[in-house]
């Protein structure tokens, strides 16, 4: 691998380290800083299950992240990381409780704003609605487990000393399964932005088991924030075991699980699915900000208890980072950008050149969209984003769905189905046999844009096909998404 | 079973405790059949009582000391900790004022007249009751949180109790045409047991400060 590929990719792991340094204080900070677990068992248990995490359910919140903008050259991704860990390091610094999905996100907006990309209003959308959420949720989500659980207690009338080896085991569980979780909800922050540039190819363990690059990419990550909980996260755990000295060994058992619950529900693909299933509405996956959820537990709690403890300042904190947090990191990245670009010398993005061809507007229009005032248009190159919106917004006026319309279908992506490269697809085990007949099926054909290939897939077999948009083919068409990402990635001409 | 397995150090621990709330609580009761033995002139009997006090007393210092030291040494409860380690100790100095106070019967050998011998028998009944109302209370500290204030609440009732018996029969000693000296003997004998239950009220205090500390 080329070593700059490394140093690229290097902001990312600052970035999983600082996360895992504060957040697996969120998940162990009480237990350890009241000393109910040793350090090294908390520390042993998080590593772990981050890294589970990470592997098998990351790639939920990932896809989400990487809808809201797709960087889509490694030093840009390498400076929106770095602006995200820079950004949480001042918040921290500052006290308040900050969370990289939030300068990730605005990092994520500052690399569109530089590159002239667009940003997807309806996810960025979604993802500052969850952020509200997600304190919300955790506060009634503590609440109501506190109440059950403190009745159960009462109930069971245990002796003091079961009730304290009952309640270290249950830390230790809780902490296990929000270090789980935090593993699926946040390693999208840590490396969601590398996952369109990802530089590893897919590789066989033998006996059917394949990692694909984006777990590759994953697990470094992972390891990242594992090494960030040995490293440096005694401290933050001490400090927040002091903080919160005011909390029965319970109710920090709670709070780690109502924490623990909500990273999960906006994380797990397999929920989503169940959910969908049953015709039930589904939760966004979407990475949250684990150190409110957890002020969001507490607040609950505070609550039920009669509002005693509940610091005006605190919210305060958490509103003002909400706005904050992306603000900064969205800035800095914009900057960082600039100097990187033009001092560096670095390609932070790849220019993107739009051609409405007849076959475009053709497309286009197969949308339901009326193209008939942009004809002129027809066979010109639009190099960059801007100058295609400018040059349609003379014409027309859009919808920010039309307009993706347009930026999707125009831009040019030259691939080729090189039959060489076919035999490297075999490693990846995502493709079905039959997809991959189909695609054996274009070998030597060559595509201007993406979705000519994705088309002429989908014509070729059905298993190409994407399944009509409800939240039950949501999976399916995910997963499609992905495999046809992965073949442009192979198969695109530089 | 490997769930046995897990907690098996906390069960032993836990009877510890219990073993020890019985032998505070059989250390007053045989407290006081040693006092009504004294009173009633049995000297074999009192004896006897005063060697079982002894060894209840002793047996309560080890297993005091184990549970104390297995608690720090494997950091259990370290929310409570200090607060199970007063109670303990506080419980263990019950044990020891119900032995000195026989121990003095036994070196002095105060001759109590007849007229005074039933209040003795009070006090040192409230006093023993007291202390079992103390011990229950310990025990709910321990396993129903809930139910830790009814047992508090009879133990100052008999402390109160045990106070108004001894002023009245210090009031009588005084009143009678015995000597100071003896009249000083037998206020200090009167002290002693009051002491018992003025101790079980301290610690019941103690125990409804710990006790609301413990609540969730």
């Amino acid at each position: 691998m080329d070593p700059a590929v490394l140093l690229f990719l290097s902001s990312g792991l600052f970035l999983g380290w600082s996360l895992g340094a504060n957040d697996a204080a969120n998940v162990f900070g009480t237990a350890v800083g009241t000393r109910m677990v040793r350090f090294t068992t908390a520390a042993i248990i998080c590593g772990v299950f981050v890294v589970l995490g990470a592997m098998i359910s990351g790639a939920g919140p990932a896809h989400t992240l990487g809808k809201l903008g797709s960087i889509n050259a490694l030093p840009g991704a390498f400076m929106a990381a770095l602006s995200a860990a820079l950004t949480v390091y001042l918040m921290t610094k500052a006290g308040l409780p900050v969370s990289t999905t939030q300068a990730i996100v605005g990092a994520i907006v500052g690399w569109n704003l530089f590159s002239g990309s667009l940003t997807d209003t309806a996810t960025l959308v979604t993802l500052i609605l969850t952020w509200v959420i997600c304190p919300v949720l955790a506060a009634v989500i503590a609440a109501g487990l506190y109440k059950a659980i403190t009745a159960g207690l009462r109930k069971a009338k245990l002796h003091l000393l079961r009730l304290d080896a009952y309640t270290r085991a249950a830390l230790m569980l809780a902490g296990a399964f929000g270090a789980y979780s935090l593993g699926a909800n946040n390693i999208a922050n840590v490396m969601g932005v590398f996952v369109p540039v990802s530089p590893f190819t897919a590789f066989s363990l033998g006996g059917g088991v394949t990692v694909s690059p984006v777990q590759q990419l994953f697990l470094l990550g992972a390891i990242a924030i594992a090494v960030g909980v040995f490293t440096y996260s005694k401290g933050v755990m001490m400090t927040i075991g002091r903080d919160l000295a005011t909390l029965s060994p319970i109710a920090a058992f709670v709070v780690v699980l109502a924490h623990s619950i909500v990273l999960f529900l906006f994380a797990s693909q397999g929920l989503e699915h169940l959910l969908a299933r049953a015709g039930l509405p589904t939760i966004p996956l979407v990475p949250v900000s684990s150190s409110q959820a957890v002020v969001g537990a507490i607040i609950g709690i505070g609550l039920l208890k009669g509002g005693a403890g509940i610091r005006g300042r605190l919210l305060g904190g958490i509103a003002l980072s909400w706005l904050a947090t992306p603000a900064i990191a969205g800035l800095v990245c914009f900057i960082a950008l600039f100097f990187l670009q033009n001092v560096f010398s670095q390609q932070v993005y790849r220019p993107v050149v739009y051609e409405l061809s007849e076959a475009v507007l053709e497309r286009i229009e197969s949308e339901g969209i009326d193209v008939s005032s942009v004809r002129d248009l027809t066979g010109t190159l639009l190099v960059s984003t801007p100058r295609l919106r400018a040059a349609l917004e003379e014409r027309v006026d859009l919808t920010g769905a039309e307009l993706r319309a347009f930026v999707g279908f125009a831009e040019i992506d030259r691939i080729e189905i090189d039959k060489s490269k076919l035999s490297r697809l075999g490693a990846d085990l995502l493709i079905t046999d039959g997809q991959r007949a189909a695609l054996a099926r274009l070998a030597g054909r060559s595509f201007n844009h993406r979705w000519m290939l994705d088309d002429a897939l989908a014509r070729a077999s059905d298993e190409w096909k994407a399944r009509p948009a409800t939240t039950v083919n949501k999976l399916f068409n995910r997963r499609l998404d992905e495999k046809r990402r992965a073949i442009h990635t192979l198969f695109r001409v530089e | 079973m490997k769930r046995t397995a897990i907690f098996r150090k906390t069960r032993e621990l836990e009877s510890q405790i219990d073993e020890f709330c019985d032998k505070v609580d059989q250390g007053a009761l045989a407290f006081k059949i040693g006092i009504q033995s004294y009173l009633d002139g049995d000297v074999d009997a009192f004896e006897e009582k005063l060697r079982q006090v002894n060894e209840l007393e002793s047996r309560g210092d080890t297993l005091r000391r184990e549970v104390e030291r297995k608690l720090y040494s494997q950091t259990l409860i370290p929310e409570s900790r200090g607060d199970v380690l007063g109670l303990l100790e506080n419980m263990d100095q019950i044990l020891n004022e119900c032995e000195g106070s026989m121990w003095q019967f036994a070196i002095e050998k105060p001759v109590i007249p007849a007229e005074f011998r039933n209040d003795f028998s009070k006090i040192t009944d409230c006093a023993v009751q007291s202390v079992g109302a103390l011990v229950a209370a310990s025990r709910a500290f321990f396993r129903d949180i809930d139910s830790v204030s009814g047992h508090v609440h009879k133990v100052m009732f008999f402390e109160k109790e045990a106070d108004k018996v001894s002023t009245k029969l210090k009031i009588a000693i005084f009143s009678s045409d015995l000597d100071l000296s003896r009249k000083n003997q037998l206020r200090s004998f009167v002290e002693h047991i009051d002491n018992i239950a003025d101790t079980a009220e301290d610690v019941a205090d103690r125990l409804a400060i710990y006790t609301i500390k413990r609540s969730f």
